[in-house]
């Protein structure tokens, strides 16, 4: 039985810039082919700069100019049916939004409107959603969903810049579950904390997972988060997959190069040789080099590698990797 | 190069751009004027514009273009004057509070709040008064130079604040470089259009003030600025008396030449940034 | 906190700018080697003023009091602040006896008047537009207003002046082009005269108006579109929030705190802002009564009114400094 909630399908999205009337296309999502499960943690890898969170931006259906679908395209599974993200009208998705698919972003200074009260954005976001009920009773609501979390309650009168920023972040996961959502998607929510609020905010976001049963997406370029949390990873280069797998399978058997070395470069206890990190740099995503857009900076490079991008070579069910390395690139299908 | 063909692309800085070249010219043409404007008389009075006195003349006996070269070459002088040396003091505090911050960061911004309350214009005019006569183009322009640098310090300063915060300015203290060196070598690289932008702005409110000056009689009176030749089209009741080409002129030319300095301005600090250049946004 | 960071500095900055203020007004005519008392009278004369001899030696000690020119500068410097502190401003002498401060208060209540409820109107209306034109930034009519914006903005103020003038006084006559109010009508609180009074100021209030709402549309407009690229909008749209909570809770909410402290900046500026443009409309507030000091060489009362004008910007000011955290939680409680 197909499990698949949320897919892409050959999805391209580009940023279409006119910059002082020259035109400068930046292909940050290229031929992406997804399938998330329902009940899974998904985890989307790769240097900063790489497209993920413009893909991330693409499974949201909050696709805004400059950025653009050029082709290919994103589904939800809702009750039963696959639905086309693009056929929703702007309120359809809106309402679907938190609902349905909710969105963690990094708990900035900024993520909260800074002159409201941390209820009132609570507030803003119930009577978004459900009509009946008055202030109170949303502020009832709040009250006792921050509860359920473990969260202080004191927390909703204050203003967001008195909150920590692991508090931020926290409130965010909180806010992201309160109409217990079949998706939720987190763009980079452990990326400005330290290690120690670090571990706290993954285990709430297993915690509600766990509860909810539902799906996460995670984008992340921290590894040791992957490594914590997620089932599946997807190593993202240059605005395309280039290894998929299972966690386990990804840290203990990488494929591609390029994932090797994001292996291999994260320290190790009792290990104390010099880490290894990819040479180069990243790719612009305005100008991408021919062929596999990893060869420049790829130790193991072929003449075929700077002539064409290689297709997916299933190494074993649920483990599909795009490199000449590894296989003569037959399509493998997203699993 | 690059920088000033992709300006140029906006319809703002072109039109700016060329209207400035074309002041500059009509200032220059000054140089080769066959009238002398400290003399009256030289003409025949109230002249309408005819192929012998292209925009006509006045009721002093002054031939209105050539006077007109002389007015924009003298208010730009002014302008630039004020603006070159408010600039020096603008820089100075705004890298020296910015840099140093602490307490003479606090002294610097104090003065310059201060100055942003205080009535600038009718602490000139107190000024004026007493040194009307020896109001020429050098002393207005010093005058206006040391009131016009309080807003434009501030926001140097905090640029520095956030160019202090980049990582290159650990990298460079941390390798021994001198403050001067960092902030001459590092910092004005960065300041440098900033500091341009705000020297044309500087330059628009210094000839502002250069004519609302004049209108009032506080100028010497004698040379010929945007400012005096209106003081002496209103004098003489140009308007009443049907005389538009000579209330005409120091108005198109001084309206020109505001909208090509804000609009040279505008366009600069939208290119400065980069936020904003990118949500031009081609539809395709 | 807020006390110790907030309030207590800005009380005395308030307390510092009045008292370096008001006391360069004390060196100004100092630094001039000449008596300047002699010299006004120099110039006085020079303007053909005709001045009764006993007026004129009520001047002379009244502007050497002024000046602050009996004993040691201490002395002098002492004896200028008690006489402001009785609100003395000293006599005026082109309308002598006229104390000045009998004249300012004649003239503030019209600009006061004139130049709150346009700089107020100019800024609600303003506002409002750039408000939406920044959220609509895309628009055609955001654009169209955009670029009418980009012409009146550099102007400076006292054209829009003249060209009302001009329009009113010659092409149609729809308005009255000159004074307050009726030439005639006695100041008072009924209907016929302020009716009068609004007419009258309908078209300095319009020039004032026009360049007023182009500099806050624009600025609006720009707050508002790089409001709406903050992350805390973003993540609104992304979790549902109406557009139209989005739209006043977020953006409008946030865009107009930078405008509070813009409007108090401006409101500094009411009390020598529009001075031409009074001159123009020959109506009867500061402007004019600054004009007409400086063309009879009124130095005590241009000082009169400079003296006053800091005192009355500052407080201004302050005021604004201690209403603002009221609209901006950041402030209070940090």
């Amino acid at each position: 039985m197909d499990n698949t909630i949320l897919r892409t399908e050959a999805l391209h999205a580009y940023y279409v810039l006119d910059v002082y009337g020259k035109q400068k296309i930046l292909k940050a999502v290229n031929e992406v082919d997804l399938a998330i499960q329902e009940d899974e943690i998904y985890g989307i890898a790769g240097e900063s700069g790489c497209g993920k969170t413009t893909l991330l931006k693409a499974l949201a259906a909050a696709v805004e100019p400059p950025l653009r679908v050029m082709s290919g395209r994103v589904t939800y599974r809702i009750a039963g049916e696959e639905v086309d993200v693009a056929t929703l009208t702007p309120e359809e998705k809106r309402k679907l939004r938190l609902e349905y698919i909710a969105y963690v972003p990094q708990g900035s200074m900024s993520v909260f409107n800074p002159v409201a009260r941390i209820k009132d954005t609570y507030r803003d976001f119930i009577e978004s959603h459900i009509s009946a009920g008055s202030k109170t009773e949303a502020f009832d609501l709040a009250r006792e969903h921050l509860t359920e979390l473990g969260l202080p309650i004191k927390i909703l009168d204050a203003y967001p810049h008195q909150l920590s920023g692991g508090m931020r972040q926290r409130v965010t996961i909180a806010l992201a579950t309160l109409l217990k959502p079949r998706i939720i998607i987190g763009d980079e929510p452990t990326t400005a904390l330290d290690v120690v609020v670090q571990r706290g905010v993954v285990q709430l976001l297993k915690d509600v997972q766990r509860k909810l049963q539902n799906t996460i997406v995670l984008v992340t370029h921290d590894m040791g988060v992957h490594a914590n949390i997620a089932d599946r990873i997807g190593i993202m280069y240059a605005g395309k997959i280039v290894e998929e797998a299972p966690t386990d399978k990804i840290f203990g058997a990488p494929a591609h190069p390029y994932t090797q070395y994001l292996i291999n470069s994260l320290p190790k206890f009792g290990d104390k040789t010099p880490r290894e990190s990819v040479p180069g740099s990243p790719p612009s995503l305005a100008n991408l080099p021919s062929g596999c857009p990893f060869h420049p900076r790829c130790p193991h490079a072929k003449d075929i590698c700077k002539q064409e991008m290689p297709g997916f070579t299933q190494v074993e069910p649920k483990h599909r990797v795009a490199c000449w390395l590894v296989g003569e690139g037959e399509h493998g299908k997203a699993a | 190069m690059k920088v000033f063909r992709d300006l140029l692309r906006d319809y703002r800085f072109f039109w700016g751009f060329w209207i400035l070249v074309m002041m500059l010219v009509f200032a220059g043409l000054s140089y080769f004027s066959p009238y002398d404007p400290t003399l009256w008389g030289e003409v025949p009075r109230d002249m309408r514009p005819s192929a012998e006195h292209w925009l006509g003349t006045d009721s002093n006996g002054q031939d209105i273009f050539w006077m007109a070269t002389f007015a924009v070459r003298n208010s730009l002088t002014i302008a630039l004057i004020a603006g070159l040396v408010s600039r020096v003091i603008a820089v100075t505090v705004g890298m020296v509070a910015g840099y140093l911050g602490g307490k003479s960061d606090r002294v610097l911004m104090f003065v310059s709040d201060s100055l942003l309350v205080i009535p600038l214009f009718l602490m000139i005019v107190l000024l004026a008064m007493l040194i009307r006569n020896s109001m020429n183009v050098v002393s207005l322009g010093l005058l206006l130079a040391i009131f016009g640098w309080a807003w434009d310090a501030r926001l140097i300063r905090s640029q520095i604040l956030s160019l202090r915060e980049r990582d290159f300015t650990k990298t460079a203290v941390l390798s021994g470089t001198g403050t001067l060196r960092l902030v001459i070598n590092e910092y004005m690289p960065y300041s440098t259009p900033l500091i341009f932008s705000t020297l044309i702005n500087n330059m628009a409110w210094a000839i502002g003030l250069e004519i609302t000056l004049a209108i009032l009689g506080l100028l010497d009176l004698s040379i010929p600025t945007l400012g005096t030749m209106l003081y002496w089209a209103i004098n003489y009741q140009a308007v009443l008396l049907g005389r538009w080409w000579w209330v005409l002129t120091p108005i198109t030319l001084s309206i020109l030449l505001f909208i090509a300095l804000y609009w040279l301005s505008v366009s600069i600090s939208e290119y400065l940034d980069p936020r904003r250049r990118v949500q031009r946004v081609g539809a395709a | 906190m807020f006390f110790r960071r907030y309030l207590i500095p800005r009380f005395i900055q308030y307390i510092l700018v009045i008292f370096f203020g008001i006391t360069a007004v004390f060196i100004i005519p100092r630094l001039l080697p000449n008596d300047p008392v002699m010299r006004t009278i120099g110039e006085l004369r020079a303007r053909g003023a005709t001045l009764e001899p006993g007026a004129m030696d009520k001047i002379i000690t009244d502007l050497t009091q002024m000046y602050g020119l009996e004993g040691s500068w201490f002395d002098q410097y002492i004896a200028f602040w008690q006489r402001l502190a009785r609100g003395d401003l000293g006599v005026s002498f082109f309308q002598f006896p006229t104390p000045v401060s009998t004249l300012i208060l004649t003239a503030l209540p019209w600009t006061v008047g004139l130049l709150l409820t346009t700089t107020i109107l100019a800024w609600i209306i303003g506002n409002v537009l750039g408000a939406f034109a920044g959220y609509y930034a895309g628009s055609r009519w955001s654009q169209a207003l955009d670029g009418v914006a980009m012409v009146i903005r550099p102007m400076p103020y006292y054209i829009f002046a003249f060209a009302l003038l001009l329009l009113f006084a010659y092409a149609v006559r729809w308005f009255p082009v000159s004074g307050g109010a009726k030439l005639g009508m006695q100041p008072g609180w009924n209907w016929a005269f302020i009716q009068s009074v609004l007419w009258h100021s309908f078209l300095p209030a319009l020039s004032i108006a026009i360049l007023g709402m182009a500099v806050w549309f624009q600025t609006m407009k720009l707050v508002v579109q790089s409001v709406v690229g903050e992350s805390y909008v973003q993540y609104a749209r992304l979790s549902g929030v109406t557009e139209r909570k989005i739209v006043s809770r977020y953006v409008f909410r946030n865009a107009l705190l930078p405008q509070i402290t813009g409007l108090a900046l401006s409101l500094g500026l009411i009390f020598s802002g529009a001075l031409i443009t009074e001159i123009v409309f020959s109506y009867p507030g500061l402007g004019t009564l600054l004009y007409r000091a400086i063309i009879n060489g009124d130095y005590n009362l241009i000082m009169g009114i400079t003296i006053f004008s800091i005192f009355a910007i500052t407080t201004a000011v302050l005021i604004v400094d201690l209403i603002y955290p009221l609209f901006d939680p950041r402030i209070r409680y940090s």
